[in-house]
């Protein structure tokens, strides 16, 4: 049984719809690739599972929890894990802080906090940077925090929203290692991204929207090779 | 290099308490404080810089108070007197009319004023940023217009505690001294409290929600849950703090004890000293209570108002140059210092290299 499965979910603000009657699944140890074009609905998708913006119908399930209805926290105790498409990184505080904030759903004890979020933050290679100001990092680095402090959560499913956007190649290579290394954990990676040549070889399965509905899914290879998704990123004749 | 480059620091960067300092310099710092505290009412006399003194710690504890909720949680309340002046009330109410004693009717006023904040906040706590703020006013302005016409609080006239029961029982005396004391132990207990907070989970959930409200959520944190948890141990410091003044001063009256101009100076003693930080409530207390008493004497009657002129340049002053309040720019100043020695020896270092 898949980890995820998002049911016929549709979101309309007002009369604007957002999403419409998209479904798809997640299986567990899995990553994939939520893509599409501007204003395809993706980023609404997320907010839907995650629980900031709970579905106007349909339903979401995580294993047999129905998590649509949720408020963000339920969902973040239900095992979803989430990144943001800005950082939103903590300033005020250190590295180490941060991911720490993210322990302490797991373990109110401050040393132990500590101790486990020095070990995320070296798992997604920011291990020098501990005690640094998290205000002062680096794009690249704060994208990476945020995954590390996602991960404190210890979920089952981690949501990426564009981690890899507006990064130089040796960065979006650093990025890509760390999905996969997640992957290797047994957590399931939910990811929307613009960089393509990011996602595609390393996604198991890619969904495509365009206008809020589901064009196409499957493995990278078929996907990339269907007429309607060329025809939604590059136009019609 | 350029120093400026390096000592060039973030105002949330300033404010983050130290979680690496050296401890053992700041404990040998704090005690001597603690007993140099200890002894100003031996080495100080005169009843009025006694009162001087008692006022600032006062300030001090309410400044303190009003930081957990309003400095580590983000949470700007300017309704704070609200809860001071229901401290006031419920421990004379309960000293005069049903005869307790005054350390249980002052812990009876600040276990009512929290459980009062849980209610004001489960439905203020709705609204964000200024709204807040705004709500929090109204409130505070309902609960004097309340007292202002309840007879059995004394309406417009007020309460009188009565100046013959004196002793610890009560908390009455005419030394001001026991006051003194009274006022230091109840800062330093509020003080303990706030540095536990900051260094227990809670200050870290405090400071995730002021710096990132969604982002906290997405870490499994109820939002509201935690700020009632800083409202409500706010609102019971607060309350202590009016109980204190109404043993201080034995009368209360609603321009006494819930007058706005109160919240707005909780708030400013926490701004000027520097928000969010443990110690920059007590330095702001410091200084703008000699402003106050300062240009009271300075002026006399007919220089009324003039502190609040001072207030108000203050504000203007602290907003454009020193958002992160006196303890930023001490910690600039320190930062800059260490700037410039790890400058000058590496400047050393390149010397003896380039002369080898």
């Amino acid at each position: 049984m898949s980890l995820l499965r998002v049911e016929s979910v549709s979101k309309r603000f007002g009369g604007i719809t957002a999403n419409q009657d998209v479904s798809f699944e997640v299986g567990a140890g899995k990553i994939v690739g939520l893509i599409g074009p501007n204003g395809a609905g993706k980023t609404t998708m997320f907010n839907c599972i995650a629980g900031y913006a709970p579905p106007t119908t349909g339903e979401i399930w995580m294993n047999d929890i129905k998590v649509s209805g949720m408020s963000p926290e339920q969902c973040a105790r239900a095992g979803i894990g989430r990144t943001f498409q800005v950082a939103r990184t903590f300033t005020s505080m250190t590295a180490l802080e941060n991911v720490m904030v993210g322990a302490f759903l797991i373990n109110k004890n401050v040393g132990d906090a500590r101790q486990s979020a020095a070990r995320l933050l070296s798992f997604v290679n920011l291990g020098q940077f501990r005690d640094k100001p998290a205000g002062s990092m680096t794009i690249s680095e704060q994208r990476r925090l945020a995954v590390a402090r996602a991960l404190a959560v210890k979920p089952r499913l981690l949501l990426m929203d564009e981690v890899m956007a507006g990064l130089n190649p040796t960065e979006v290579r650093e990025t890509v290692d760390v999905v996969l290394k997640i992957r290797e954990e047994g957590i399931s990676c939910l990811i929307v991204e613009h960089v393509l040549e990011g996602i595609m070889p390393i996604a198991d399965a890619i969904v495509v929207l365009d206008y809020g509905k589901k064009i196409a899914e499957g493995s990278p290879e078929q996907v990339s090779r269907d007429p309607k998704v060329i025809a939604a990123y590059l136009g019609d004749e | 290099m350029n120093i400026q480059d390096k000592t060039v620091i973030s105002a949330h960067e300033l404010l983050a308490p130290d979680s690496h300092g050296n401890s053992s310099v700041k404990y040998i710092l704090l005690a001597l404080c603690v007993l140099a505290a200890l002894l100003v009412p031996v080495v100080v006399k005169d009843p009025s810089h006694q009162n001087l003194a008692i006022l600032i710690l006062m300030a001090a504890q309410l400044g303190v108070a009003w930081n957990i909720v309003g400095g580590y949680a983000g949470q700007v309340s300017l309704g704070h007197v609200a809860f001071y002046g229901l401290g006031a009330y419920t421990s004379t109410l309960l000293l005069t009319q049903w005869g307790f004693n005054a350390w249980v009717a002052m812990l009876c006023g600040g276990l009512l004023s929290a459980a009062i904040s849980l209610i004001i906040g489960w439905s203020c706590f709705r609204l964000n940023g200024h709204y807040f703020g705004m709500a929090t006013i109204a409130v505070a302005e309902i609960i004097q217009i309340i007292f202002t016409n309840w007879e059995y609080a004394g309406a417009a006239v007020g309460l009188t505690l009565p100046m013959d029961q004196q002793g610890w029982g009560s908390m009455i005396f005419t030394d001001k001294a026991p006051y003194y004391y009274i006022a230091l132990g109840l800062l330093l207990v509020t003080l303990a409290v706030n540095y536990w907070i900051e260094h227990s989970y809670l200050g870290y959930y405090f400071r995730a929600i002021k710096d990132e409200p969604d982002a906290a959520r997405s870490l499994g944190i109820n939002l509201s849950r935690y700020k009632q948890i800083a409202f409500a141990v706010s609102s019971f410091f607060t309350a202590i703090g009016g109980s204190l003044y109404a043993q201080k001063e034995l009368y209360i009256d609603p321009g006494s004890v819930l007058h706005t101009g109160l919240s707005i100076k909780m708030a400013l003693v926490s701004i000027l000293g520097g928000v969010g930080t443990l110690l920059g409530p007590v330095i702001g207390a410091g200084v703008l209570t000699f402003i106050e008493e300062g240009t009271r004497a300075l002026f006399g009657g007919s220089g009324r108002g003039t502190d609040l002129v001072i207030y108000a340049a203050l504000i203007v002053v602290i907003a454009v140059y020193y958002p992160t309040g006196v303890m930023g720019w001490i910690k600039q100043f320190f930062a800059r210092r260490k700037a410039v020695k790890a400058q000058k020896e590496q400047d050393v270092q390149e010397a003896k290299r380039e002369a080898a």
